[in-house]
């Protein structure tokens, strides 16, 4: 599978960070997820693409178990995080989301001040232990997600006034705050025009280096521009798991191949 | 509407054969139109409906109630003569307190003649027993009152000014007619001469009586007495009860069945009783609180406590509905946000979810008191029509237990009793609690514009 490495690989399945094992997602009747097995490396970014539907978006809520707030979903398998069962029953999911951030589709600020919004992870995980260091973390978080220089002179203000691109990074900023090991991103684009996508992009690409991302895209190229590894899902399977840049020149699946060239999806 | 009734103008020569010409308005878009302004017709028409029926309602209350805040005086110098309050001479407030209103009567009768004297007003009644109609029963009792209080006045002349009797306060606002008077057995036209003259002269005079506002409720002869005072004390305290009752259980509960509670038959079963519950007629409750607070566990009957207790029960589930109701309308992406962040459900519901459902739970609390101010039936099934005559600081009144009324059930007692004085206080009473009721609202809307404009 890997014989035509085309992109920067430096990524290696051995140092997976998140390791998912045969995981099977049911949402009623409904087999959401048959029998995925994935592994995700830390500090890279790993993009899930497929159809509609196809469950990704609900794979990638398991991962930091989201899912446990639908009562009718149920999960079955083993996702491990550093080698600890994160479906453990004596896992606080808390615990859980605090390591493993989350960005959603839609922009979602909490209708407090810009500081709040990136303030509030940290205040209640305890994570500053004076106003000072609070500010610091704030600043940090906000430059991480190249919001600080548009907002530095109006952290009073309302976040949800911001602009849709800057909602957005103000999100990535409050999931960041965290500090996290890992950051989800649930289509974290598909809301937003191309100039914000691209000042996302830029983000996600500077943000490997400290977290391992994994983003659901429905955009390809998206995904060829940004990630070191690809997964496509189709109807609940993973169908193929590889390099970007191999998945994208050379998929070792039908389905793949024709997703990628447009014919199904 | 006229105008769709005009006849159609010849059709203009279309470009092209088959479409309408865009500038003639083709007989389908016309119908159309018509349809829609008589739709908006109706409209205007079933908001002015409801706007005529509001005015007309408001003119009724403030025309029948106005009155009601207005009483007749009489001023009258009364010589508080020692002979007849203070035989022995010594001031001492026991013997004072011997005098009953009784021996003040003349006294006042006295100071009437007097005053009809010394301003030259000629009239056929000369006796204090003549006279004696136009004075209120309650003028002996004020009088006595003031001279209890203070007993170094006795042998001076101190000049009052006591309730006239309702009679004169009804000519005077036009509710005792000469017709009226010719069927009375205590009062004919001599007496209305004698009013017109003493009002000529200013010793009668009606205006502002703030004891309808702070007064207590009186006996049937003397309507010009009563006051709303002490059935306000006690719907404050009913108010409160119910406040701190309904508001914290109703917020409580509904955010555990919204929030934390698995969906499952039972919780759907309390949900469905919880929707009927806000719709049993409120003499249910009445009767519920009648069995369960008075008869079986023994509170005091005609208490704020358990009228409070009563109408809590009442409005525990439109506090329910309606803060289910706002916290549903909380966008479910704010508390993704909130958990996605590792907050636990409890702070995701606190720190977020609540504060944006706030402006409709306060909302919704304060509509549910003002419909519990309102409400009258569940009262009188636990007996919240005490008969109240002495006033707060007297300690009656003055607590959750003691025995009181509630406005709208001293509303009920006024229009229940036969003298046309006490429907006019009825009316009265009824523009005080739209006062109550308009200040209520007004704090629900101020309270959700206060919330609101944070963002």
């Amino acid at each position: 599978m890997y014989d035509t490495p085309l992109t920067e690989a430096d990524v290696s399945t051995e140092d997976a960070k998140i390791l998912a094992r045969n995981v099977q997602v049911h949402y009623g009747t409904t087999h959401a997820i048959k029998d995925v097995s994935v592994a995700i490396g830390d500090k890279a970014v790993t993009a899930f693409i497929g159809p509609s539907g196809c469950g990704k978006s609900t794979f990638l809520r398991c991962l930091n178990r989201m899912n446990d707030t639908i009562d009718a979903c149920r999960v079955r398998g083993t996702i491990l995080l550093d080698g600890d069962d994160i479906y453990h029953r004596r896992v606080d999911p808390v615990q859980l989301r605090a390591r493993v951030g989350m960005v959603f589709q839609k922009p979602n600020p909490f209708p407090k001040s810009v500081y709040d919004n990136v303030a509030y992870g940290p205040r209640i995980h305890g994570l500053a232990n004076s106003r000072a260091d609070l500010d610091r973390i704030v600043e940090k978080s906000l430059r991480r997600a190249a919001l600080w220089e548009e907002v530095k002179d109006r952290l009073s203000a309302p976040g949800t006034g911001l602009s849709g691109g800057q909602q957005q990074r103000l999100c990535i900023a409050r999931a960041v705050a965290t500090e996290p090991e890992v950051l989800l991103m649930d289509e974290p684009c598909s809301a937003l025009d191309p100039i914000a996508t691209a000042q996302i992009e830029d983000l996600i690409y500077e943000l490997r280096d400290r977290f391992s991302v994994v983003i659901v895209t429905h955009s390809m190229q998206q995904a060829a521009r940004i990630s070191q590894k690809t997964a496509f899902f189709h109807l609940g399977h993973l169908v193929e798991f590889g390099e970007t840049g191999q998945i994208f020149t050379n998929p070792q699946d039908p389905r793949t191949e024709s997703y990628i060239t447009g014919r199904i999806g | 509407m006229t105008g769709l009734a005009a006849p159609t103008p010849a059709p203009t020569p279309s470009p092209r054969p088959g479409r309408a010409a865009l500038l003639a308005a083709d007989p389908r878009t016309r119908k159309r139109n018509a349809a829609e302004r008589r739709f908006r017709f109706c409209g205007v028409m079933a908001i002015s409906i409801g706007l005529l029926f509001l005015v007309v309602l408001l003119a009724a209350i403030v025309s029948k109630g106005a009155g009601a805040f207005r009483q007749t005086f009489i001023a009258l110098e009364v010589e508080l003569r020692e002979d007849t309050l203070d035989k022995n001479g010594n001031r001492a407030p026991e013997d004072i307190a011997k005098a009953s209103t009784f021996a003040y009567a003349p006294l006042l009768g006295d100071a009437l003649l007097a005053a009809i004297r010394d301003n030259g007003i000629t009239t056929e009644l000369q006796t204090r027993k003549e006279i004696k109609p136009l004075l209120s029963a309650s003028a002996a009792a004020q009088v006595r009152d003031f001279v209890i209080a203070n007993p170094e006045r006795i042998g001076e002349t101190v000049a009052f000014s006591v309730l006239a009797a309702s009679r004169v306060d009804g000519y005077l606002k036009g509710r005792v007619s000469r017709d009226s008077v010719a069927r009375s057995k205590n009062m004919d036209a001599r007496h209305l001469d004698l009013i017109d003259a003493l009002r000529d002269a200013g010793v009668v005079e009606k205006r502002f009586n703030p004891a309808f506002i702070t007064g207590t409720d009186a006996s049937e002869a003397r309507p010009e007495q009563a006051g709303i005072g002490a059935a306000m004390l006690g719907s404050f305290f009913m108010m409160l009860v119910v406040l701190l009752l309904s508001l914290p259980i109703g917020v409580a509960a509904s955010i555990y069945l919204e929030e934390f509670a698995p969906r499952n038959r039972l919780t759907d079963f309390i949900e469905i009783n919880i929707a009927n519950l806000a719709a049993v007629p409120s003499i249910v409750f009445g009767i519920l609180g009648l069995a369960v607070f008075i008869r079986f566990a023994h509170l005091p009957q005609s208490a704020p406590l358990v009228g409070g207790l009563t109408l809590a029960l009442m409005t525990l589930p439109t506090i329910v509905i309606s803060t289910r109701a706002s916290l549903t309308a909380v966008p479910p992406s704010i508390r993704d946000a909130a958990l996605a962040l590792g907050a636990s459900k409890m702070q995701a519901v606190f720190h977020h979810t609540l504060p944006l459902a706030m402006p409709g739970i306060l909302t919704g609390a304060i509509i549910g008191l003002a419909q519990a101010l309102g409400e009258t039936a569940p009262l009188l099934l636990i007996g919240m029509v005490g008969f109240i005559a002495s006033t707060h600081p007297d300690g009656l009144a003055s607590g959750f237990l003691d025995p009181n009324s509630a406005m709208p059930a001293q509303i009920y007692e006024w229009a229940k009793r036969a003298d046309p004085a006490y429907y006019e206080r009825a009316w009265g009473g009824i523009i005080l609690l739209m006062l109550f009721l308009a200040a209520m609202n007004i704090t629900a809307i101020l309270l959700r514009r206060r919330f609101e404009r944070r963002w």
